[in-house]
């Protein structure tokens, strides 16, 4: 079966589901026209999980999960999917961790049988060398992605600045340096049993494949892994749908341009209302043609580049965060200025249809842009399955976006674009701390 | 509990890359039509022999700054009017200049193929380079260079090729110009950049997606019909080292956490008789995950987040260099074990299962590497740019197939040169300074940043 449908809008990738005897919930998409087939791996955990004094912890878990299990060695995870020319990695987010190969077709069970190991089998292959080798890794890569690099603290400043201290988005996704050392064999051995179990998992495959053969593979190497024995459940997530005051924090930082990351709480990802945010955040600033690039850096030159993005959280609530920075002769406080400028007029006056015809337009090419890859293919319908339970989703997307009209992202602006709604966190270069429009900045800080 | 078994691998069905044909338009555009129908989508990519590399001395940034001008407007649409056209479309235009080339590219549905590309057409035939926005463009540039000043990886990457070439080397600045080179640039040096080089003898486009090669070929024709005729003499490459011997130069950045490292010399032409022995070379040495100094500087030592090593290719010789960044108090020991590396690897032949991991690794991937519309027209792009033989994509798997361990060592023999090492660290003079002494990395020279 090919994904060609003629047009976009009967367009369907093919989507089987099946929940093995273990909890373990799988999907398969067949498409034949190349020989490679992308597995992928989600299991519903991520920062928001970890206990307190272990930030950090799922992601340095991550990388352990490269280090072997009962029957595969150090890295070898990593030297056997290359040796088959394959692709592979693993990411951590607030909320999930995934894991993935893309293969020729031919080593399907490969990929799957290391997944499967390391799933059912981590802990023999676990050694304090490894954790302490892994741990220094991890400190270099926070060195490297977040304390020396401009505006690296972001993600963990803004966390900290939008969710309440006992909300589980609230803590680093990275972690602390403290944290970091402060991790146990004993902590790999509690997190594995309690989150890395089938009925904690998604595994979707994408490609070239034969459904039975696959089904077949799947239960042979899956099946004899226990069922968990539950996780504690999260916090409670839900938070009104405003900040409820103006939020704003100050970071005198080693940048050479001021920079604003302005955040809105949003609708929770999947919900109707997300899609109308989404749009939101296209039509303030995705691309060239967008508001806040034609306003601040085309016509009144005070950016050097701008943009909006989501966090696409689906638990509890979102975050829309718009992202601008100054031209280096644009004062910190004219930053600001400008940017709110566009927000006020953004709340009072909505977008029209034609700015919400442009952004679904982009935001359609996009999805089917990146639906030719397996993995990203595989990606989605695994988080589709882990967050909704339904992976079928995936084909459902274009038309969820289509649905969406100006007066519904007029309503959605009015209800998250207030005055109450709005959380700064400011980049200053240090070096202009000393000077008067810093000071005035600093002044402000609430 | 789990099968303990490795599986093995089935037999591999057979791949392609995708066909394609070539044609040259009646204006003297060439054409490279790659009919792939699995989405209804397409890609448009036109190079143009206009890139960086043509920069004339002293007006470094004008091919980068010329190709970013493209799309600002011309007598019957400002840029605005422009991007919103194509945004309408569902269409994003890309445009910018590497070393080799100047790129204006779209991805759009195939519905709105027709649309998209006449609008390229019209855009890139006709631009009037506003003063109002080339100057906006030069100030946004400008920005971009200030930015690297905090920006430890840009910065140590700009250095390197800055101490690594011979200052008549166009290779010694960054592509897209320096503060004081762009500062200079104006309206006027755009449009006589684009005059002289935006020339058919000098163009190629590439189409690829949901399209026939009819489709294709009246499409391009009609929408590029105003495209200037002529053909532009190629460029002077200038290629020479700065230093002869080992040079070590440490731009200081107090109290650095890390330190960004960059250890190598002048490289290779993109098209020499060695390239697949150097490409499975350079894998085992610091290509890959799995590959020697990767292993030893992160999981042997965690010294580091990632270190690879990698051959630049340009048409002119661009450099070899290995690139990480680590603790700073570890710049030593992290320096010795990449000088390690590269003396280890040209003084024995490698493992065979280090050969086979390269090698499989290598043939394995070609096809997942050709997914999109977009990685296709990238490929065929690289054809034209660097004049490699049609069947270069159909061979390649062969080819690199063929490489032996005394290929490698061969490659490595000839191509790594640890006498004319060059070493940038971007970190803290104060701790790194003394500690590096002894590693005998040449002349000394500190530098602020």
């Amino acid at each position: 079966m090919g994904l060609h449908g003629g047009q976009f809008t009967t367009m369907r990738i093919p989507v089987e589901t099946f929940v093995l005897d273990n909890g373990l919930f799988v999907t398969l998409s067949e498409d034949h026209t190349a020989p490679i087939v992308a597995v992928n791996l989600w299991y519903h955990v991520g920062s928001a999980n970890e206990k307190t004094g272990r930030t950090g912890f799922a992601h340095l878990f991550e990388h352990m999960l490269f280090q072997g299990s009962a029957h595969v060695g150090s890295n070898e995870h990593f030297e056997l999917i290359q040796r088959a020319g394959g692709t592979l990695n693993g990411s951590t987010w607030l909320e999930r961790t995934n894991y993935f190969e893309t293969v020729p077709s031919n080593e399907l069970a490969l990929a799957l049988w290391l997944e499967a190991d390391r799933m059912g089998e981590l802990l023999p292959a676990m050694s304090q060398e490894k954790l302490d080798t892994q741990r220094d890794v991890v400190k270099n890569e926070r060195r490297w992605s977040v304390d020396n690099q401009p505006y690296g603290t972001m993600l963990e400043k803004m966390q900290e600045l939008v969710f309440p201290p006992s909300h589980p988005f609230h803590h680093s996704l990275i972690g602390s340096m403290e944290d970091l050392s402060a991790s146990s064999l004993d902590d790999i051995g509690q997190f594995f049993s309690t989150y890395y179990t089938p009925d904690n998992a998604v595994l979707s495959i994408a490609g070239d494949f034969d459904p039975r053969e696959a089904r077949r593979m799947v239960g042979e190497y899956f099946s004899p892994i226990p069922r968990g024995k539950g996780k504690p459940p999260l916090p409670p997530m839900t938070l009104p749908p405003a900040f409820g005051q103006r939020l704003r924090e100050v970071v005198y930082d080693n940048v050479s341009l001021p920079r604003l990351f302005l955040a809105f709480r949003s609708p929770v990802f999947g919900s109707e209302e997300y899609y109308a945010a989404s749009v939101a955040g296209a039509v303030l600033g995705m691309r060239k043609g967008s508001r806040l690039q034609r306003s601040l850096v085309r016509d009144r030159q005070v950016a050097a580049d701008a943009g909006a993005f989501t966090f696409d959280l689906a638990k509890g609530s979102d975050l829309l965060v718009v992202d601008v920075t100054a031209r280096p002769e644009i004062p910190v406080p004219q930053l600001e200025e400008e940017v709110e400028r566009e927000i006020n007029l953004f709340y009072r006056d909505g977008v029209t249809p034609a700015e919400v015809t442009r952004a679904i337009a982009l935001i359609e090419t996009d999805l089917l842009t990146s639906l030719q890859s397996a993995g990203e293919r595989a990606d989605r319908l695994s988080m589709f399955a882990t967050f909704f339970k339904q992976p079928d989703l995936i084909n459902q997307q274009v038309g969820r976006y289509r649905a969406v009209t100006a007066d519904r992202v007029n309503a959605l602006i009015s209800k998250r674009f207030g005055e109450d709604n709005r959380a700064s966190l400011l980049y200053v270069p240090r070096e202009e701390v000393e000077s008067e429009a810093a000071l005035a900045v600093a002044a402000g800080t609430g | 509990m789990v099968a303990t078994l490795r599986p093995v691998a089935g037999p591999a069905r057979r791949y392609h890359f995708p066909e394609f044909h070539q044609e040259m338009l009646p204006g003297g555009i060439r054409l490279v039509t790659a009919p792939v129908t699995k989405l209804p989508i397409a890609t448009v990519l036109v190079i143009v022999d206009a890139g960086s590399e043509n920069d004339p001395p002293g007006k470094e940034g004008v091919a980068a700054l010329t190709a970013a001008a493209l799309l600002e407007g011309g007598e019957e649409m400002d840029g605005a009017a422009i991007a919103e056209r194509f945004e309408q479309l569902g269409t994003s235009v890309e445009s910018g200049a590497d070393w080799d080339s100047a790129f204006i590219k779209i991805t759009t549905l195939s519905d709105r193929l027709d649309a998209a590309t006449t609008l390229l057409g019209e855009t890139i035939s006709r631009p009037a380079f506003p003063e109002r926005e080339v100057e906006r463009l030069r100030a946004e540039r400008l920005a971009e260079i200030m930015q690297l000043e905090t920006e430890p990886r840009g910065l140590a990457d700009e250095k390197f090729s800055e101490f690594l070439y011979s200052s008549d080397s166009r290779y010694s600045k960054p592509d897209e110009g320096t503060s004081d080179s762009v500062g200079a640039l104006s309206r006027r040096d755009v449009a006589e950049f684009y005059a002289a080089r935006y020339r058919s003898g000098a163009t190629t486009v590439v189409v690829a997606g949901d399209v026939s090669i009819e489709g294709a070929r009246d499409l391009v024709a009609r929408a590029f019909q105003s495209w200037h005729p002529g053909t532009p003499a190629g460029p002077r490459l200038v290629t020479g080292a700065r230093s002869r011997g080992r040079t070590l130069h440490i731009v200081n950045k107090v109290d650095a956490p890390q330190s960004e490292l960059r250890v190598g010399h002048v490289g290779l032409p993109r098209k020499n008789p060695d390239f697949f022995p150097v490409l499975v070379m350079n894998a085992v040495l610091g290509g890959l995950f799995g590959s020697r100094i990767n292993l030893n500087l992160r999981e042997a030592h965690g010294y580091t987040y990632g270190a690879s090593s990698y051959f630049d290719w340009r048409r002119g010789r661009g450099p070899f260099v290995v690139s990480t960044a680590v603790q700073t108090e570890v710049t030593a020991p992290a320096l010795r074990e990449i000088l390690y590396e590269i003396d280890r690897i040209r003084g024995e032949h490698i493992a065979d299962s280090e050969l086979s991991l390269a090698r499989d690794y290598l043939e394995g991937v070609f096809p997942i590497r050709y997914e999109t519309t977009a990685a296709i027209a990238s490929a065929l792009a690289t054809l034209v740019v660097y004049g490699l033989p049609d069947d270069y994509y159909e061979s390649y798997r062969r080819n690199v197939h063929a490489v032996s361990v005394e290929d490698v060592l061969k490659a490595a023999r000839d191509h790594l040169h640890l006498d004319q090492l060059q070493t940038v660290v971007v970190g803290d003079a104060r701790i790194i300074e003394q500690t590096v002494a002894d590693l005998k990395l040449g002349d000394q020279l500190v530098h602020g940043s």
